[in-house]
């Protein structure tokens, strides 16, 4: 009995569905080293985060963007177009690797901003303008070049092989460079005004500018940075595959927005971690690991399973979120069903 | 004096109306998309020689813009469809993964065994197709009750509700199908897809006849209204006594089944599935094309005919393209543009910036 209202009380708890998220994290591992032999041995868990490097930098993006009330489809677009300018530049226009970088960034930065600009000055859905920023990137990748271009320039190929070693394990510069995005995304979304803004619109538009938040500049800088960390991503994912390509990266979207929504934000915004989307990476990156295990297994029970588990942590957040329309007293779980059918107008 | 009065008024009043009409007709919703329509044909007029010409070959008629009716068929299925979700305040992003599903699914039922009758060799069906088409309508209808469960029953956002079978939906398709592509060798099959009645493509008539019954349904019942007030409004609806959520529910297996019926389509098209390709990015082409057609996606007021011609606009600027010579790729480009463009011009704050730049 005690443990039943402890655990409703602990429901109500903002850090809840983040805490759910880690502890189906634990299970997953420990299943998985159930059933594989040198499933939990530190390097695997290493390798999730070399293999997902990139996908957890976009992710980090994607849930400033959910936290404010908003989605961005055009991240995994972004991500491919910057592997193609960036080969593109160091291939045959032969620039500097620092000042392609420094591009791609801007590049990726401003094509967010542009977005953002779009969707809070003329008031236009965030789906439909990050929808066609999707296929504006894809398509400018193809403008480029519809073939892969091969990157080898000195030091993209040593990013891409270096090996930071300790202890007899190793992770990559990646690994680094998206653990640096995480631990300044965690401060920027918990200590600083910008963060509190992306909270407070997420949590409603009309009072954040009520209270004088600067509406406008926040979500503008929020999909700015998306495109920016798409950006980051896509250079990463250019250090992993050593090419740019107008097909790498489809569906990186879908995988990000798995990953934010599993690590535990509420996609109605205002609501989540920044540091839960780690977990949320993790636990893509696992069912992958597990699937590799298992050998037996193709594929495509990647994507089955991610619906799965994108399935079952939607409906726990509704459920979550009209257990806390109940815990409100007169009548307000009555009006469940008019949150539902106002819950929907929110996105889309 | 009075007569004076009366030649007077009557041109008065007579080129007073006929101003009305015109700028009526001009704000009538469907001009603009009508326009971009007639000028990407006058576009192909001016630099696809013989476009508008029209053969009969084996009794069939051939020719550039049978040809883009027939590829545009799927489309305007799917976009009809898509009109209602988003009429709703909904989307469904989970067309193309229909699309795939639906394929499997007749593509392994109908299959094709060579057996030789009288020694002659002949390809017959694993299960009778009727039952084969009946399994993958089927199969689409489970996803639109999925889709609708989810938006309706529990009131998750419908991007979110859909994305999951989005995501799952392709996932499933490459189990039925193994992740290979199957093959179909039944002849019959291909007549959905590939078949002409009276000269025209057989996929035209199911378009057609979707469209007619759908314009009908809600002209002549009460639903074309209720779904508007559902999007205009949820909340007011419910209280005002719609059943809000049996009819969004309805409008999500409505979706899925025209998904699904452009599944079989696109299958017996390329007389298989392919699970991975099938439908891909359907999705997105159906919304454009609503988009297009003057739907708002904010909803309410919705246009079947808009959406149909929204298909139709979008397989002729794919056709424009590639008979330009110009690398197929580009079409994401310009697709993008034309989102934006479309979006901007429905956009009240826009107007009012281009009307304070004007001035």
């Amino acid at each position: 009995m005690m443990l039943v209202s402890s655990l409703r009380r602990a429901s109500h708890a903002p850090w809840f569905t983040s805490m759910v998220t880690v502890v189906l994290l634990v299970i997953m591992l420990l299943a998985g080293a159930a059933g594989y032999d040198g499933f939990l041995s530190p390097q695997v868990m290493l390798n999730l985060l070399i293999d997902n490097a990139f996908l957890l930098v976009v992710a980090i993006g994607m849930s400033f963007v959910i936290l404010s009330g908003g989605i961005d489809l055009s991240v995994g677009s972004v991500l491919a177009l910057t592997t193609m300018v960036a080969a593109f530049l160091l291939q045959h226009w032969h620039w500097p690797p620092l000042l392609v970088m420094v591009t791609v960034l801007l590049m990726g930065a401003g094509f967010g901003a542009a977005m953002g600009a779009m969707i809070h000055y003329f008031k236009l859905q965030a789906f439909i303008v990050t929808l066609a920023g999707m296929f504006l990137a894809r398509g400018l990748c193809y403008l480029i070049s519809i073939d892969s271009i091969t990157i080898d320039d000195p030091f993209f190929t040593a990013m891409s092989q270096t090996r930071i070693e300790f202890a007899g394990l190793f992770i990559s510069p990646s690994v680094v460079i998206a653990l640096i995005v995480l631990a300044v995304a965690i401060w920027m979304a918990h200590g600083t005004r910008f963060g509190r803004a992306v909270y407070a619109i997420g949590g409603s538009e009309s009072s954040a500018m009520l209270m004088g938040l600067p509406v406008a500049r926040t979500k503008v800088l929020v999909y700015a940075f998306s495109g920016f960390c798409a950006s980051v991503g896509g250079l990463l994912f250019s250090f992993y595959m050593l090419s740019g390509y107008g097909l790498h990266a489809q569906g990186v979207e879908l995988d990000a927005i798995a990953a934010v929504v599993i690590g535990g934000t509420l996609l109605t915004g205002g609501y989540g971690y920044v540091a839960g989307t780690l977990t949320g990476v993790l636990i893509l990156g696992v069912i992958q690991t597990l699937i590799a295990f298992d050998g037996s297994l193709s594929s495509w029970w990647t994507k089955i399973f991610i619906g799965a588990l994108l399935f079952v942590f939607c409906v726990a957040q509704r459920i979550i979120s009209l257990g806390a329309l109940r815990g409100k007293p007169a009548g307000s779980a009555k009006a469940a069903p008019v949150g539902a059918s106002a819950g929907f107008s929110k996105l889309s | 004096m009075s007569a004076s009065m009366d030649s007077k008024l009557i041109p008065d009043a007579a080129t007073h109306a006929g101003g009305a009409g015109w700028t009526a007709l001009l704000r009538h919703p469907l001009v603009r998309p009508l326009a971009a329509l007639a000028l990407l044909l006058l576009i192909d007029f001016l630099l696809v020689p013989g476009f508008f010409r029209l053969e009969i070959k084996d009794g069939h008629l051939y020719g550039a813009l049978i040809d883009i009716v027939n590829r545009a068929a799927p489309l305007m299925l799917a976009a009809l469809g898509m009109t209602l979700v988003i009429a709703t305040r909904g989307v469904d992003i989970s067309v193309g993964a229909v699309v795939a599903i639906s394929g499997a699914v007749a593509a392994i039922l109908i299959g094709g065994k060579m057996v030789v009758v009288n020694g002659v060799p002949e390809y017959v069906s694993n299960v009778p197709m009727v039952w084969a088409l009946a399994a993958a309508m089927g199969a689409a209808l489970l996803c639109g009750a999925w889709n609708g469960v989810l938006v309706a029953g529990l009131g998750l956002q419908p991007i979110i509700a859909t994305l999951i079978l989005m995501v799952a939906g392709r996932g499933l398709a490459q189990l039925l199908t193994d992740g290979q592509i199957v093959t179909v060798y039944y002849k019959p099959f291909f007549f959905l897809g590939g078949g002409y009645l009276f000269g025209l493509p057989f996929s035209l008539y199911i378009a057609v006849g979707m469209f007619l019954l759908l314009a009908l349904l809600m002209k002549k019942t009460a639903l074309g209204l209720f779904i508007e007030s559902v999007g205009i409004n949820p909340v007011a609806s419910r209280l005002a006594g719609i059943r809000t959520a049996a009819l969004i529910f309805f409008v999500y297996m409505f979706c899925s089944a025209c998904a699904g019926l452009a599944g079989l389509m696109i299958a017996s098209n390329i007389k298989s599935a392919d699970a991975n390709n099938a439908g891909l990015l359907l999705e997105l082409d159906a919304i454009l094309a609503v988009t297009l057609g003057g739907t708002s996606l904010a909803g309410g007021k919705f246009s079947l005919v808009g959406s149909v011609i929204g298909a139709l606009i979008i397989q002729t600027l794919t056709y424009t393209i590639y008979s330009l010579g110009v690398p197929p790729e580009v079409n994401m480009v310009v697709k993008s543009i034309v989102v934006f463009l479309v979006c901007l011009s429905q956009s009240p704050q826009f107007r009012r910036m281009l009307r304070m730049s004007k001035s």
